[in-house]
């Protein structure tokens, strides 16, 4: 079925009872040209492109748990392209012009607002950096404007612009930000996926990757032995644990990371904002509460929740902010499994195996990338090299000396 | 969490900083000579590959806020519990013997 006004109004004249499911459940076949481990946002998505894009549609794409139960759900929902390194710059730029013309590709409203990401700057220094930064993007074609503090004042007037330790000096706007709802991302890809005959096998664990001579040749599921042509791993969290499966070591930890929403109230913010001076971003979600978060708990986990001085220090940075918040009930908060890698970049390459592929180490920014990695992902896939846009994310760049450590952290998981 | 330093006892993990997986090993050797390809996978190995297993996995962590003493601990990364925690000195010197 097609979404349209017209859907719409069909439906409500049969008071809603003609909704369809909005994807098949497929049994798994015993063979399958491609197969993507992990039904998470970039797996679908990769699904989705590989089908759109190469023509290659008998695909499988296997999830342990169900469809978007990830990290595609438990993101903060925001949405950028402002990097500053040459690696990154186009690809994230590719992200966001598809994030544009999602809604239309996938036939399914995601809900993209583009309602601006504002960093600020509260020093000198900073305000230097933030220049550069808004430098490089521009001169990649990508939108950005350095706002002086009167500047940001008119934008959220509510912020502690006169506070003692961190006074807010600017901000660097990327009007083209903003949110998506998240859930829909993986919705929508299932469902255009699925419409093109890709099939989704929920509940459907990897237990075993097969290779022979060399070349993966399937893959063993709790759902019994599936062949494959190619194999590609999109499964960001556990990248470490089914790379291995292949005898693949990667350079990266596992680390959680939480997010918080807060109980809702009226319109606030109409923007995200970051916190220059901490590791801290909000923005407001459509059914109200405000949604935030801070830096990873900083420890290697696969437990899916953090601690609780990690909550305190994200508390801490909101008060710093925006001391209003302080009147606020935190409603929820959660954790999601990170792969951190070793220069806080991440990998979409070929690996030693031929026929198998890995798309892993978004850090902490993966759900931004979702189209763009699916996109580059499926490139990679089908014509078996990287596409210049992911031509930076080699898996053997830490032994070639080619890093992109956007922050400068070194080989330091837990501090990019 | 909270780690049961060696020393001080069991404090609040806010008190401890993070290095990582206790592990990997820096390789020896003569740094006048230039790296063969074995030595340079290893070296490759120690900084930048590491095994994250989904259960215990021991990790060095020191006592900033206390001791400042570096410490082994080995903890279930799946549930957060520890399971272990020894003076990283006295690993350091097992291991060397």
């Amino acid at each position: 079925m097609r979404y349209s006004i017209f859907s719409v109004l069909a439906q409500a004249l049969q008071g809603n009872t003609g909704w369809k499911p909005v994807w098949r459940e497929a049994e798994l076949k015993p063979a399958y040209d491609v197969i993507i481990v992990g039904g998470g946002g970039h797996g679908l998505a990769t699904a989705f492109y590989l089908a759109k894009e190469h023509g290659i549609t008998n695909i499988a794409v296997l999830e342990r748990g169900w469809l978007g139960s990830g990290n595609v759900g438990r993101n903060t929902t925001i949405i950028r392209s402002n990097y500053l390194l040459p690696g990154n710059i186009p690809f994230y730029e590719r992200s966001m012009q598809l994030w544009e013309s999602l809604e239309q590709d996938l036939n399914y409203n995601a809900m993209v607002s583009q309602r601006g990401v504002l960093n600020l700057y509260h020093s000198e220094a900073q305000r230097d950096a933030f220049a550069r930064r808004g430098n490089a993007m521009r001169l990649h074609g990508v939108d950005a404007e350095l706002l002086e503090r009167e500047m940001v004042r008119a934008i959220v007037p509510y912020l502690d612009f006169a506070n003692a330790r961190f006074p807010i000096a600017g901000g660097l706007l990327q009007r083209r930000g903003g949110t998506v709802r998240h859930d829909a991302v993986a919705w929508g890809y299932a469902r255009a996926a699925d419409q093109r005959g890709v099939d989704l096998v929920q509940n459907c664990e990897v237990t075993g990757i097969r290779v022979e001579g060399g070349r993966v040749i399937g893959l063993d599921t709790v759902k019994g032995f599936v062949r494959a042509g190619k194999v590609g791993l999109a499964c960001a969290g556990n990248s470490s644990r089914v790379a291995a499966l292949a005898g693949l070591k990667l350079p990266i930890e596992s680390h959680v990371l939480q997010a918080f929403v807060s109980e809702g109230v009226k319109p606030l913010i109409n923007t995200v904002i970051t916190f220059g001076a901490g590791h801290f971003y909000i923005s407001q979600s459509d059914k109200g509460g405000l949604v935030f978060g801070g830096d990873i708990d900083g420890y290697n986990s696969y437990a899916w929740r953090g601690n609780l001085p990690m909550v305190e220090h994200v508390c801490e940075s909101a008060m710093a902010l925006m001391p209003m918040l302080g009147r606020l009930r935190l409603l929820r908060s959660w954790g999601g499994l990170m792969d951190m890698s070793m220069d806080g970049s991440p990998i979409i390459d070929k690996t030693p195996i031929a026929g198998l592929y890995l798309n892993a180490g978004w850090c902490y920014g993966g759900f931004k990338a979702t189209p763009a990695s699916g996109w580059c992902f499926a490139y990679t896939i089908a014509r078996d090299e990287p596409h210049a846009l992911n031509a930076a994310f080699r898996l053997d760049r830490f032994a070639t000396g080619h890093l992109i450590d956007e922050k400068g952290a070194g080989a330091q998981p837990n501090l990019h | 969490m909270r780690i049961d330093c060696c020393y001080c006892g069991p404090r609040g993990h806010e008190e401890f900083a993070y290095l990582g997986d206790a592990t990997v090993a820096r390789p020896n050797g003569d740094p006048k000579r230039p790296l063969d390809d074995a030595e340079w996978q290893r070296w490759i190995d120690y900084v930048y590959l590491r095994d994250n297993p989904a259960g215990p996995h021991r990790e060095l962590w020191q006592h900033v806020a206390g001791c400042r003493a570096w410490l082994v601990v080995t903890r279930d990364v799946r549930t957060h519990a520890i399971l272990n925690v020894e003076p990283a000195r006295q690993v350091a010197l097992a291991r060397a013997r």
